[in-house]
Formats: C-alpha cells, sequence, structure tokens
C-alpha cells in the first residue's frame, strides 16, 4: 500500500469517495483508474490494489480492465511521451520511416521507455493533423512534416531541454 | 412454468415455454445442440458461438444459450450451411489449440476433443498463428496452462459466480487475451483458495491438479520406507465414474484393494480422522459453548476454506475451530502413535493421502500442521490421480474383490462416511455433542434440516432445555453469504459448517471429470454420490463417533481424553490472516 500521507494518495482517496457517492460505484472504475494515471503516470500495482480495496473490487477485475485499454500504461512513463502517427495519412507519407528512426535513435521499442526515464515511444492511431503527415506528438505537441532524417534533431532538443529543466526526468 | 408457446424445429411443430432460450426449450425437446461455453450454474456468456441455430426472418445465425423463444418462432439445428458454420467455428478454435492430444492429460475426457469428433472434423483446415505462453507451476494444487486454453470463460464465472473468489479474469484484448490472475502474478501468491472447481469446469486441460502420481510411483518403489495410505471418504463414492460405474457406486473395500495392489504397505481410513475430529470439534464446540471461546463455531476441515477464510474474512479466525482437518489428524497420528506402535522412524514413513480435493495438497504443504518439525502428509493425490494410478498399473478395478482397512485406523464410524457431504460433519458433530452434552442417546441421528443441496441450510436442536442454532453452507460463495449474515446478526448461530465446494467434498476438485453424458458439478451426479456416503453410514452397525472403539482405545492408549495436551500439540491448528487481502466484490460489477 502506498503512504498514507502520501498527497497524491489522499487526491486519489478523494476522488474515489466522491464516487463511492454515486448510484453504481462500481461502474466509475475506469475513470478511477484514469484519475490514478493522471496522478502517477501510470498504473502501479499498490495503486490499483488501493482502488481495488477502497472500491470493493477485485484486483482480477482491475488488472483486467487496466490491460483490456491500450490507454492505461503498467509501466512508468518517460518525461516525454512520443506519439508516432500511425493513421492512413502518415503511415502513407512514411510514419514508418519516422517510428523505426525514433526507434533507432532512442534504442528502444513502442511502448517502452528509456533508462534515463526521458523518453516513451507510443504508437498513435489518427491524431487529427492529417495536413501535417507524418506527424508525433510529444505529449501535447504536434511536430508535423517530419521526415525521418528530422528525427535525431528532435530528440536532442528535448533532450537539452529534459536535461536543463532540472528536475529528476523519472519523477 | 410460464405461458406455452409455439415453435417449429427442422419444420416440425413443439411446444416451448415463454422466458425460455432457445437451448433450453430444445434440450426439452430432445435436442442437444453442441456447446462449450455453457454451463447450467454459470451466466451465460454466449462467447463459444458453437450452440449456433438457426432462425426463420433472422438474418444471422443465433447463439442458442442466449436467444429466447417466441410465439411461432422457426428453428434449424441441422441444415447443411448451419452444420458447416458450426464446424468451422470448432475448427477455428482448434486452430489455436495445441496439437498434442494424444499426449495431453485430458485426452479421451476432454470437451473439445468430444466437441471436434461431434462435428466430423477430420483434419485441420485452417492454420494460422498460435498462442505461447508459459505454464503456471508456482501452486502446489492447481496449474495453469493458458496454450490450452479456448477462452470459454468457465472457470472465470465459476471463481466469480459460485466460490466468489475473483482469482481469475480475461486480461489483455483480442488475439493477445489471457485468464490470467491480478497482474498475471503466480498462483500460489494470488487470492485462490486452491478449491479446483476450475478444473472441474474447464473443458480442456488448461486447468489441471499439480501431479505428483510419478513422485508417488518412485517412492511406492522405495524399499526403505514403510508406505501408508488413507483415503477421504467421497474418494469412494466417486472413483468408480472414472472406471465406467455409474455415480453413486461406492467403492470402498474395493480401493482398499486396489491401493494394496499399488504397493502401500498399510490402508487406512481418513473417515477414522474424521471420527477424531468430531471427539475433538465436539468437545471443542461444548467448551465454546460454557463461555470458553467465541460463538458460532465454525468447522475447518476443508483446506479451501481456510486459505478463503485467512484471505477474505480474518476477522472470523477465533470462530473457527482449532481442531485440524481429518487428513492432517490422520497424517499426525500416523507419525507419532503409529510410527511409535510399529517402531518406524518419522522420516521413514511415507504417509500419502487420495483426497477429492486440490487444496489438500496446498493444506499438506501449510506449516502450521507441522508437529515437531514434521509435515504430517508427504503426499497428496486426487481422485483422478489414484484412478490414473490404479489404471496405469493394470490392475483391475471392476474384477477387484474388496478387502477391509487394516488397523488399528481403519474403523470408522458412520457419522465418519458422512463428512463427505455437505451436512455430514454438522450432523455427525451433532450425534456426539448432543449426547456428550445431555448424556441421552440422540434418537434420530438422520438430521435432514441440513442435508440437501441447498446452499445455506439452517437447523436447530434442544439440548437440555438450550436451543442450539446451527447452519451449513457449501461453496464459497454461500460462505460468503453466510458470514455476512453472521456479521451482522453474531448471535445468530451456534455452530456453522463450511465446505469449500459445492456439495461438500463429494463436489471436490479432485474428483472424476463428467462423462460424455453429463456436466461438471451436474447435480443428479452430486446427489447421487451424497447417497453413496449415506448409505455407507446407515450400513454400519456404529454410526457415532464416540461409539468407534478403535476411537477409544488411541485416547486410552495415546491421547489421553479430547482436548488434553497431547491432543492439542498434535491434533490441532492455528490460523493467521494471510495476503494477499481477498475482496468480495459489493453489489454487481460488469465482467
Amino acid at each position: 500500500m502506498p503512504d498514507n500521507n502520501d498527497k497524491a494518495l489522499l487526491e486519489l482517496k478523494e476522488y474515489i469517495n466522491g464516487k463511492k457517492q454515486k448510484e453504481n460505484p462500481g461502474s466509475y472504475l475506469i475513470d478511477i483508474l484514469h484519475k490514478a494515471q493522471n496522478i502517477y503516470g501510470y498504473l502501479k500495482k499498490d495503486v490499483m490494489d488501493f482502488v481495488a480495496e477502497e472500491m470493493s473490487i477485485p484486483t482480477a477485475h482491475i488488472w483486467g480492465v487496466a490491460t483490456f485499454y491500450h490507454y492505461f500504461n503498467l509501466k512508468p512513463i518517460g518525461k516525454y511521451v512520443i506519439a508516432v502517427c500511425m493513421g492512413t495519412a502518415c503511415y502513407v507519407k512514411g510514419a514508418q520511416d519516422v517510428l523505426d528512426s525514433l526507434k533507432e535513435t532512442l534504442k528502444i521499442g513502442t511502448g517502452e521507455t528509456t533508462p534515463d526515464g526521458l523518453f516513451t515511444i507510443q504508437e498513435a492511431r489518427c491524431l487529427g493533423a492529417c495536413g501535417l503527415a507524418p506527424v508525433v506528438m510529444v505529449n501535447d505537441k504536434i511536430h508535423g512534416d517530419l521526415s525521418h532524417k528530422d528525427i535525431p534533431a528532435l530528440v536532442e532538443s528535448y533532450r537539452k531541454k529534459g536535461m536543463s529543466s532540472g528536475k529528476d526526468p523519472a519523477e | 412454468m410460464e405461458n406455452k408457446i409455439n415453435i417449429s424445429v427442422n419444420g416440425r411443430a413443439f411446444t416451448a415455454y415463454e422466458g425460455q432460450t432457445i437451448m433450453q426449450a430444445l434440450d426439452n425437446l430432445g435436442f442437444k445442440i453442441p456447446r462449450l461455453c455453457y454451463h447450467p450454474r454459470l451466466s451465460i456468456e454466449g462467447a463459444c458461438r458453437v450452440c449456433i441455430v438457426e432462425v426463420e426472418g433472422m438474418k444471422n445465425y443465433v447463439a442458442s444459450c442466449s436467444f429466447p423463444v417466441s410465439e411461432g418462432m422457426g428453428i434449424y439445428t441441422n441444415t447443411r450451411e448451419l452444420r458447416q458454420a458450426r464446424r468451422d467455428i470448432v475448427e477455428l478454435i482448434l486452430d489455436n489449440h495445441p496439437e498434442d492430444c494424444h499426449t495431453c492429460e485430458r485426452d479421451g475426457i476432454c470437451e473439445l476433443q468430444r466437441l471436434a469428433y461431434a462435428m466430423g472434423i477430420r483434419r485441420r483446415h485452417f492454420e494460422g498463428e498460435r498462442k505461447h505462453y508459459d505454464e503456471d507451476l508456482s501452486s502446489p494444487s492447481v496449474i495453469r496452462n493458458p496454450d490450452k486454453c479456448v477462452l470459454c470463460g468457465r472457470c472465470v464465472r465459476i471463481c466469480s459466480e459460485v466460490q466468489k473468489v475473483n482469482a481469475l479474469r480475461y486480461a489483455h484484448r483480442g488475439f493477445g487475451t489471457v485468464v490470467m490472475p491480478a497482474y498475471n502474478m503466480p498462483f500460489s501468491e494470488s487470492v485462490c483458495t486452491a478449491c479446483g472447481q476450475c478444473i472441474n469446469v474447464c473443458p480442456t486441460a488448461s486447468f489441471l491438479e499439480k501431479n505428483y502420481t510419478q513422485e508417488l510411483f518412485e517412492k511406492l518403489n522405495d524399499k526403505s520406507l514403510v508406505k501408508v495410505a488413507q483415503i477421504a471418504p467421497s474418494v469412494r463414492a466417486a472413483i468408480g465414474e472414472a472406471f465406467g460405474f455409474p455415480p453413486g457406486t461406492a467403492h470402498e473395500g474395493e480401493m482398499a484393494a486396489a491401493l494394496r495392489r499399488l504397493g502401500f504397505d498399510h490402508v487406512f481410513d481418513t473417515q477414522f480422522a474424521a471420527d477424531l475430529t468430531i471427539m475433538e470439534e465436539a468437545h471443542e464446540f461444548l467448551e465454546r459453548l460454557q463461555g470458553r471461546g467465541k460463538l458460532p463455531m465454525i468447522t475447518s476441515c476443508s483446506s479451501a476454506w481456510m486459505k478463503f477464510m485467512e484471505q477474505f474474512y480474518p476477522d472470523f479466525i477465533e470462530n473457527v475451530s482449532t481442531c485440524k482437518s481429518p487428513m492432517a489428524m490422520m497424517g499426525s497420528i500416523l507419525k507419532t502413535y503409529f510410527a511409535e506402535k510399529m517402531k518406524i522412524a518419522p522420516s521413514k514413513l511415507l504417509t500419502a493421502a487420495v483426497m477429492c480435493c486440490t487444496a489438500k495438497k496446498y493444506e499438506a504443504r501449510r506449516p502450521e500442521i507441522r508437529v515437531d518439525g514434521v509435515d504430517p502428509v508427504d503426499m497428496v493425490v486426487t481422485t483422478r490421480e489414484a484412478a490414473w494410478m490404479i489404471k496405469s498399473a493394470g490392475i483391475d478395478f471392476h474384477g477387484i474383490k474388496p478387502e477391509p482397512f487394516d488397523n488399528p485406523l481403519g474403523h470408522s464410524s458412520g457419522a465418519g462416511a458422512i463428512f463427505g457431504v455437505t451436512g455430514g460433519v454438522m450432523e455427525a458433530a451433532i450425534r456426539t455433542a448432543y449426547e456428550l452434552y445431555t448424556g441421552e442417546t440422540l434418537l434420530d441421528i438422520e438430521i435432514n434440516d441440513i442435508r440437501g443441496l441447498k446452499g445455506i441450510k439452517e437447523g436447530s436442536l434442544v439440548m437440555e432445555g438450550r436451543e442450539i442454532r446451527v447452519a451449513v453452507a457449501h461453496g464459497l460463495g454461500n460462505a460468503a453469504e453466510l458470514l455476512e449474515t453472521v456479521k451482522k446478526d453474531p448471535e445468530r448461530y451456534h455452530f456453522i459448517e463450511i465446505m469449500g465446494c459445492p456439495g461438500g467434498c463429494i463436489g471436490g476438485g479432485g474428483q472424476p471429470y463428467a462423462g460424455s453424458n453429463s456436466v461438471p458439478l451436474d447435480e443428479e451426479t452430486l446427489k447421487k454420490r451424497a447417497e453413496a456416503l449415506y448409505g455407507l453410514d446407515r450400513s454400519r452397525t456404529i454410526r457415532r463417533s464416540h461409539d468407534n472403539p478403535d476411537i477409544q482405545r488411541v485416547y486410552k492408549e495415546f491421547l489421553g481424553r479430547p482436548l488434553s495436551p497431547i491432543a492439542h500439540k498434535i491434533l490441532h491448528t492455528r490460523y493467521e490472516a494471510k495476503k494477499p487481502v481477498g475482496i468480495i466484490p459489493k453489489g454487481s460489477i460488469a465482467r
């Protein structure tokens, strides 16, 4: 169980308590898991255990939900999540090359995080920016009209930013 | 029944009833539509699509398990196209299933194999990607092999709906879907109670007991050991089914004879230890009744219940009898009293137990039941494993002449026999406790209120003007429901019997698989097994545990009296709250 004095945990507990007042609280499970992921960045085991006990929902059920939806991260994610759009427009404009270049530059695969905790690669379906294809989204920022050759420089710019911000990127 | 309605099946007119599914209506009319994920005790899943039928006016075939009949409905069960579609569905399931039937544990007793045969599948047409996952061999009781899983979900449903343990769920999605415990943790670290009901309902070999037959054959060939077997009551009530006998045929003497032919030097009866359990438990109950200890007292024979209680209901630890299970009592007596009497070092004594149960394999490894650091029971095999060993050793179970159990731990009363059926431990305890408390003979010893397959049963009796209220639950879901009642109303009962499996031990996780004309946990089969044990009870001249002369002797020679310090050391155990914490869901949750 996470530390009870943990501020993050109190926030989650308060959120769960709000949902417990509602009719059929079990139906808010996905919503609660979203909240937990917003707070912690990913769904850790002890947080899922906490949700299970607070909601009286068996952990196997929570695990089933958490693994069903791709949105939920079961492992810690990097400071910068790079989502490569693999939608039709991006794909025909070379998204696969962009993705391959990104994997090669970061030496990780899709869904994985670099050991320094800076980057996670994800594949996305259409991001709705087809006019700029191919695009990648780094956290909330779209980078369009890319070529696979642009990737090393793009990664480098974020790496510099991440190192200079002073915060532990793994947090 | 509801209102009658008219339907036609393959062009002939029939009567069905409003509210029935097509499958239910057809079952009544003599059409047994092929099926896979359906189980009468579980909710409708509609996952496998094997039970499709054609309905006039419907564009697609419908799953008969989940589609209601309606007035004037025209159903076709056997058209050429439908047969083809049904066969394709089963072929697609087979496509993602290993082709290793002839080396599979369930060869010849597999529902998928029977289904494929019935569909007329004689070769494979579809070859595609096949899943591969590691087996989970971590639990001493139940192993999980996702490669054999057809995702019918029966295990998930029995674990959540009947047992309320919720150890299993579907995880991931699509082709990657796997039935697993939370966090894909090893079974041994999950909330699994080892009851083995997932094995009973699994149509394939995706769940199996951890098999100890090879190790046992090894030990049986070891001349330096003295090999001792004990056999649980319900094994004799069911093992015949594995040899083609109809359900309800008792094989008591045949089992003693067969185990001797397997190489055991002594064959004893767990029912003797059941009588011993009653001596201790009845005295413990009377102590508690006189204010020394917590009420209601809850029985402790069922190993799955033991684990369930420690994880899901640790608040009840003080309510649970400290008596070991009959299996553990027998093992403990063997490694002390018997070893001493026979002048055998406990390390040279191999104690094996033939049990209807997979959770007994777990219980045998509990450190809490050790006596001076020695495990009372070295090895546990299920009814299924024992049946296989008998076949494998070439022992003719049909022609074998019954033999008596060995002495001095072989005689049992009728009370010991009924331990195997829900309500039996309570009934046996009452037979003894009443006489101990009142000093009078209980005339009507068959206590019908607590017999039968109702999930929760209640009864009461008057002992010297004092009303004693009792309750019996079988299946962990019913147990949970009963305990919730007790939480709200702690004074309601004095004495509670809980068995982890539906029907009690006769429905244990280690019992023979359902044959081709039955379904797992079929109530009729359970009733027949129960009747076999009640029959054994009626056939005994001694029907009360305390009248068993062998029991009286073991107290005289060794234990002194019930609850004596030595009885406490050898025959009693302890419990503690264990992790992971079990969670009984409140209300319903979507699966």
